[in-house]
């Protein structure tokens, strides 16, 4: 294989985990740029969405109806969660909800080890993903090229949400000023909901592709991915859209790099660098690379 | 006034009494498993109590703690590992460490103060953070914590159990500890080091102007919490025994930020009420994992049932009393004895006909 296509292979690579991290990310950014709420929970929408498709699966529907379901499921999980756990908080300490999402998390993963049991099971990838596209030496697996695509699918629909409809708009006038979006006759509540169904929706097909792509799902299979977008959507910026897709793919293209680039004895420290990477770039942009000063007020 | 310092050494008095009666009550005629309770209790009190310092006391909400209590465990653990012991389980572990074999306190020493070494460095850049950014960069700091213990593999035998510790932490190492960090934590919360933290919490623009370094209170209050938490780690190795990387994660993380929260974050008194409520709801509700029978009905093992009411009990604790059980104040025993004793100028009560 040339050095070009060992580039090329491990670019893709890059894009696809880029992407997956780009839709958590997402995910993430859009509650707190109306929350400010970190939402650590956001790891067990992916694991919800995950188990509800498998268990279709296991029942014997074909792989779309199955994926469907799945993200259904991490959907209603997620309004579940802002309706029971975060809408009572609201307006409280930037701690306070911190550490409740710290509180579901810890619930849901408990919950699921209790119904699933801690063992992984094997997530049936239809043989239709699981195989690789050949460009002469070049071979690229069919779930990359699909991540890829449905992340772009999913990233132009948001972007015209966002931008064309009258909800999209609200919730972008929201995460500017939620007091004011209020005042100004906007269904905080809906928004905020919204929000929510958006950021699951994404963590279901988050969860499929992922899981998918390891051939597995356990309870605890989305805390470490989340964790990492929250790196992602940090060093975008939290709570800007653009920030987190931006962030979501500088993670992957950082990820790969260090892989390739690290000595065989470092590598195992990969993940540790990820994070020196990010405290070392919170000092020099303490709010990332897209977002902007918060002006403190007086 | 009634003459304050009387009543506070009274207090004083009689907390020492009743601490101390506890204690020996607790070595003399308790069960063996009572014993390991207590002495586990003594370890979270000093971690809420550390944890407070940061947490509470500066507002710096650090969810990185642990990795110091990971530090701590491993250093002092490595320190006092028998020689013969060392040969078999860290057969890599480099000439200069190879042949120590340290005794207790000067090992838990060491564990505290490599902490604060490794507390400063990282707190130099961790705390010009704030907000929302500096949990996830802390987070950041467990997870890096996490990564290295698990890949360094000559020093700390990677994921796997590091075991062969000799049974160290008595009754009175613990609580020893305990109340060291205590009277530190109470302290300082009254000192001007503690009021110019609390002023960098509450505004920390009026705080500038008043000419109080913001960077040096936080990264003080790191440090602090950093040795005891890294005390508390080299006290739980010693008393675990056996322990592997995974023992210094989200889990302990989250049940020692449960204990903080619930008692009250901001206060010394309501640290401990945290740690002493959790501890004993959690050994009960252990228990009844194992399953119960009440009367006839048989309640079968529910795994994990623990950590899923915990976490019921920790929403609800926040989202109706936000604050915490104390409220972020201390327990104010001035006000029992006001209460208790008569006072100049009281109405009096007199039985019998109403008087006007």
């Amino acid at each position: 294989m040339t050095q070009l296509q060992y580039l090329a292979q491990q670019g893709i690579n890059a894009i696809s985990i880029g992407s997956l991290y780009a839709l958590m990310a997402i995910g993430l950014a859009m509650v707190f740029g109306i929350l400010r709420l970190i939402n650590f929970a956001h790891g067990d929408l992916i694991m919800v969405g995950s188990y509800g498709a498998l268990l279709l699966l296991v029942l014997g529907t074909p792989f779309w109806v199955a994926a469907l379901g799945g993200i259904v499921a991490s959907t209603i999980a997620g309004l579940l969660m802002e309706r029971v756990a975060y809408r009572p908080i609201r307006g409280a300490p930037d701690v306070s909800m911190l550490l409740t999402s710290f509180a579901v998390t810890i619930l849901l993963e408990n919950v699921a080890i209790l119904v699933f049991s801690p063992t992984p099971r094997a997530f049936p990838t239809p043989s239709s993903l699981n195989s690789t596209f050949r460009f002469g030496q070049l071979q690229i697996s069919r779930i990359d090229v699909v991540a890829i695509l449905v992340a772009v699918i999913l990233l132009v629909l948001l972007t015209l949400f966002v931008t064309r409809t009258k909800l999209g708009i609200s919730m972008r006038a929201a995460s500017e000023d939620l007091l004011a979006a209020h005042l100004m006759g906007i269904n905080v509540n809906r928004v905020i909901a919204t929000a929510f169904a958006i950021g699951s929706i994404m963590a279901g097909v988050v969860g499929l592709l992922w899981s998918a792509r390891v051939g597995k799902v356990d309870p605890l299979m989305g805390f470490y991915p989340v964790l990492k977008a929250f790196v992602a959507s940090v060093i975008g910026g939290l709570g800007s859209l653009a920030g987190a897709v931006l962030g979501g793919f500088l993670l992957g293209f950082l990820e790969i790099l260090l892989q390739g680039l690290l000595p065989s004895s470092l590598a195992p420290f990969r993940d540790a660098f990820v994070f020196v990477a990010l405290i070392i770039l919170l000092l020099f942009r303490p709010n990332g690379i897209m977002g902007s000063a918060e002006r403190e007020k007086i | 006034m009634r003459s304050q310092r009387f009543f506070n050494l009274l207090t004083l008095l009689i907390l020492v009494v009743l601490t101390a009666g506890f204690l020996i009550y607790t070595k003399v005629a308790a069960s063996a498993y009572i014993q390991r309770v207590v002495v586990g209790l003594a370890i979270s009190i000093i971690l809420v109590v550390s944890l407070n310092l940061i947490n509470g006391m500066t507002g710096v909400f650090s969810l990185g703690q642990i990795g110091f209590m990971a530090i701590g465990a491993y250093t002092a653990a490595i320190l006092t590992l028998p020689l013969s012991m060392k040969e078999v389980n860290l057969p890599d572990l480099p000439s200069w460490l190879a042949q120590v074999e340290l005794s207790f306190l000067p090992a838990t020493l060491i564990a505290g103060l490599l902490a604060v070494i490794v507390a400063f460095l990282v707190g130099l850049s961790l705390m010009r953070l704030s907000g929302p950014y500096v949990s996830v960069a802390t987070l950041g700091f467990l997870v890096i914590v996490q990564v290295i213990l698990v890949n360094w593999d000559k020093m700390t035998r990677g994921s796997r159990t590091f075991s062969g510790v000799p049974p160290f932490t008595t009754l009175w190492w613990a609580w020893g500890w305990t109340i060291l960090t205590i009277y530190i934590g109470w302290r300082i919360a009254r000192s001007m080091y503690g009021r110019r933290m609390i002023a960098v919490r509450d505004n920390q623009i009026a705080a500038k102007s008043l000419g109080i370094n913001v960077m040096r209170s936080r990264l003080l209050a790191y440090c602090l919490s950093a040795f005891f938490t890294g005390v508390a780690g080299s006290l739980w190795a010693h008393f675990i025994m056996s322990f592997s990387p995974k023992s210094f994660y989200f889990v302990e993380t989250f049940s020692v930020i449960t204990m903080l929260v619930i008692g009250g974050m901001g206060s010394v008194s309501g640290s401990i009420l945290g740690a002493v409520l959790i501890t004993v709801l959690s050994e009960i509700l252990r228990n009844a994992e194992r399953g119960i029978a009440i009367g006839p009905i048989d309640i079968p093992p529910v795994y994990g049932a623990s950590q899923i009411l915990m976490s019921i009990i920790f929403i609800l604790v926040i989202v109706f009393r936000p604050k915490g059980l104390l409220g972020g104040r201390e327990i104010d025993f001035n006000r029992f004895w006001s209460w208790l004793l008569p006072k100049r100028g009281e109405k009096a009560i007199v039985p019998g006909k109403e008087v006007s």
